[in-house]
């Protein structure tokens, strides 16, 4: 029991001087939002602008109504698109596997030269966009199939390898521990230890991929690539806006129907 | 069978978990380990196997010194090592007889265990262990899917299927109700009895010590401040491995919480399903 003259009467939840900085901060912002919307707008043409919904409505105008006599047209390079994404995933999974294993610290056979080159994989390959990737594929082995497949295995072992290493360095070391304690070699501690803790995330973090995977290689036709791509490149190309617009349907199709089995597959592992 | 000479471990940040521990485990001995935490009870039993590797000391198995040993031979001397754990630790997406079968790890290539293509041998001794364990309905559920002493007879019946010489049990009860906790220990002290197995116990439980272990070794500070029969584990003894408490005190609330418990369950049977 503390004297009673002690006891403050009043309780804020924060100071006075926290309070001011906290005003402070807010006005500094305001006034950066006004001086960068100057910045920003200082070579717009605002007659432009003003025109815009015009414009809009003028190629929204020509997109419909939709040529759907296209659509047979499309099946190919829909397929091709698909195969693009699902042996792109395929490949960069059989990849990030062992890269993964590399990087995670506790399977890592060796934290200062292997480690770091299997971090530095996964940085290179997800700082470089699917995109990128294709347009030097492209160059090098030339337009088609392939370089769309390789350009999407080489961006997803970043992204697999990244979340599988975490999901490694995530398992439990006492069921590790038991295994090793029987006297199993290291291969065998890898596949009774490790492997059935993580199958889980490997299934989840694949079919995400995978998904992404069929987003992305909608777009790798535009540098040469192969799939639907190329046609929007084309149909972009003569003007055929009502073409576009099937395009643009039959990709937002695809993506809801890959995203449906997607979320279906990873409910059923969990 | 098992002989520890002055084996000691210091952990790299300069942590001495045991200092100079002598031991002699004979054959068909179950050696109950008790000490406050942290006096080193679960460094010793990891240092025998080489989980954790001593600083120096001779650990000696019927004759093979275990410090000695190069990778591959360790591995081979640990399938006469069985190990049971705390938490059981057996592998939670795996079936119980793949569990069971994990134990023959040590002996099996690496494609057979693999391919799940154990020897027809080794599968018949799994199913005869757990009979034994009283599991053979449960050979083909998920670890995940049993209760906590359903999984530590699992975890018993994989240390088996090494057949092994020694077995180390890391508190085999911590997680487990009183009950289960008895359960389990009967079942450890026969297993090692029917198959003259010798067995280091740890296990923070002073009356259960008492009433399964045939020896009882206090670690105090990783250094051993009493060897000998239960009998003998007197107040004088107890305060010196744990230091001063009042053990009459302890022991009557042991009893307390042993009828509140079952007063639990009482009332909890008594609520319908």
């Amino acid at each position: 029991m503390s004297n009673s003259s002690t006891i403050p009467a009043e309780w804020s939840h924060r100071s006075r001087v926290t309070r001011l900085a906290i005003w402070a901060g807010w006005l500094a912002l305001v006034a950066l939002f006004v001086w960068c919307w100057q910045v920003m707008t200082e070579t717009t043409i605002w007659a432009f602008v003003w025109d815009a919904p015009r414009q809009a409505g003028d190629i929204g105008g020509r997109m419909l109504p939709p040529e759907w006599s296209y659509l047979p047209e499309l099946m190919q390079p829909l397929w091709d698109t698909l195969n693009i994404a699902t042996l792109g995933t395929v490949g960069g999974v059989v990849l990030a596997v062992p890269v993964s294993l590399l990087a995670a610290r506790n399977t890592t056979p060796s934290v200062v030269v292997l480690r770091p080159v299997a971090l530095f994989i996964i940085v290179a390959s997800r700082s470089i966009n699917s995109l990128i990737w294709a347009l030097l594929l492209v160059t090098i082995i030339g337009p088609g199939l392939l370089a769309g497949i390789i350009a999407i295995a080489l961006r997803s072992i970043g992204f697999v390898g990244k979340l599988l290493y975490e999901a490694i360095e995530e398992t439990d070391p006492k069921q590790i521990e038991a295994i090793r304690a029987t006297g199993a070699g290291p291969a065998q501690v890898l596949t009774y230890g490790v492997v059935p803790q993580v199958m889980p995330a490997l299934w989840g973090i694949s079919v995400f991929r995978w998904d992404i995977n069929i987003r992305e290689s909608t777009i790798l036709g535009l540098v040469g690539a192969g799939g639907i791509g190329l046609k929007l490149n084309a149909s972009m190309a003569v003007l055929a806006w009502d073409q576009v617009t099937v395009i643009l349907l039959l990709i937002l199709a695809t993506v809801v129907v890959s995203e449906w089995i997607s979320a279906v597959i990873r409910r059923a592992i969990i | 069978m098992l002989e520890l000479k002055s084996l000691s471990k210091t952990y790299r940040t300069g942590d001495a978990a045991l200092t100079g521990v002598s031991l002699q485990v004979p054959k068909g001995q179950i050696i109950g380990l008790i000490g406050p935490s942290g006096a080193g009870k679960s460094t010793l039993i990891r240092c025998v196997n080489r989980l954790v590797e001593p600083s120096s000391g001779e650990i000696l198995l019927g004759g093979d010194n275990l410090v000695t040993l190069g990778r591959r031979d360790l591995r081979t001397q640990r399938r006469r090592i069985g190990m049971i754990f705390q938490e059981y630790s057996l592998v939670e997406r795996l079936t119980v007889m793949e569990n069971v079968l994990s134990g023959r790890l040590g002996y099996v290539p690496f494609w057979r265990s693999f391919l799940r293509r154990f020897d027809a041998v080794d599968i018949q001794r799994a199913y005869q262990l757990l009979d034994r364990v009283g599991l053979l309905d449960h050979a083909n559920k998920r670890a995940d899917a049993l209760s906590g002493g359903q999984r530590q007879r699992v975890g018993i019946a994989r240390a088996l299927a090494q057949n092994p010489e020694l077995l180390l049990v890391d508190e085999p009860t911590a997680s487990l109700d009183p009950k289960t906790i008895r359960q389990i220990m009967r079942l450890l002290t026969e297993i090692c009895a029917e198959r003259n197995l010798p067995a280091i116990v740890n296990i923070h439980d002073v009356p259960l010590a008492r009433q399964f272990m045939q020896r009882i070794v206090g670690l105090r500070a990783g250094q051993v401040v009493f060897d000998d029969a239960p009998a003998a584990l007197s107040e004088d003894a107890l305060t010196r491995i744990y230091g001063a408490e009042d053990w009459d005190a302890m022991r009557k609330s042991d009893t307390e919480e042993d009828e509140s418990e079952s007063d639990t369950r009482r009332d909890l049977s008594e609520i319908p399903a």
